[in-house]
């Protein structure tokens, strides 16, 4: 939250929970922590799975066109039937991991790690967590349980509000 | 000379910057960071960095595919 200091802040809603969407919010709030920003993160919806103590990140090629993967020297997309077959979502997830690893892109968990070092302030959606029956228990410590409102008091104080 | 060197070669967005700015806290104002990085969006960012938080940017060079940066840090 902005404060006197002139202290810049930022909020991002985080709604999604797959592996490709997961990072955006976790770059950006590591991002501006680094650079002096305070940070709050309001996950709600699938977003909520991020704060799981050891999410199983997956992606999926289904509806999604714009996924060509690096592929003999080209890339290639997949045709949505394929999403279908039992162990290519799975694969598909392994492969984007091991091409990040390859290109020294930080692993969700150790970018997760470095948000709360640097005091993002990460906030579970108290409904989310009703309607999908998590408990506090599943979750990462460090967090915490808010609503609607609680994320609105910090939208109205933050210089940067994004929904991902 | 700088007084600390940070090695972030093979590290990707946002690597270089995170940690850069993780060597710098503990640092007494006014010494010297020097960062080694292969991510050539770090040019971009560095300077962007600088900018943001005041540590100053006060030399730049690129070696083959290594870029090379030195930060002052702020008071």
């Amino acid at each position: 939250m902005a404060d006197d200091s002139g202290t810049k802040s930022m909020s991002i809603i985080v709604t999604k929970g797959s592996l490709d969407w997961a990072y955006p919010p976790m770059i950006l709030s590591t991002t501006a922590a680094a650079m002096g920003l305070n940070v709050t993160l309001f996950f709600t919806f699938y977003g909520l799975t991020l704060l799981l103590k050891d999410p199983d990140l997956k992606m999926s090629p289904l509806g999604n066109p714009a996924m060509k993967m690096p592929m003999m020297g080209g890339h290639m997309g997949m045709p949505n039937f394929m999403s279908m077959i039992p162990g290519v979502d799975a694969g598909a997830s392994a492969m984007m991991k091991d091409m990040m690893k390859k290109k020294g892109v930080a692993s969700f968990a150790e970018l997760r790690s470095l948000a709360l070092e640097s005091e993002v302030r990460m906030i579970a959606c108290q409904m989310t967590m009703d309607l999908f029956e998590y408990t506090t228990d599943d979750m990462i410590p460090g967090i915490e349980i808010g609503g609607a409102a609680t994320y609105i008091e910090v939208a109205t104080q933050s210089d940067i509000n994004l929904f991902i | 000379m700088a007084d600390q060197t940070l090695d972030a070669k093979g590290l990707n967005c946002p690597l270089p910057i995170l940690k850069a700015k993780k060597a710098l806290t503990p640092m007494p104002a006014g010494s010297t960071l020097e960062v080694l990085a292969t991510d050539p969006g770090a040019v971009k960012d560095f300077a962007a960095f600088s900018r943001t938080t005041g540590h100053e940017l006060i030399e730049q060079s690129v070696d083959g595919n290594v870029y090379r940066f030195v930060l002052r840090r702020k008071a």
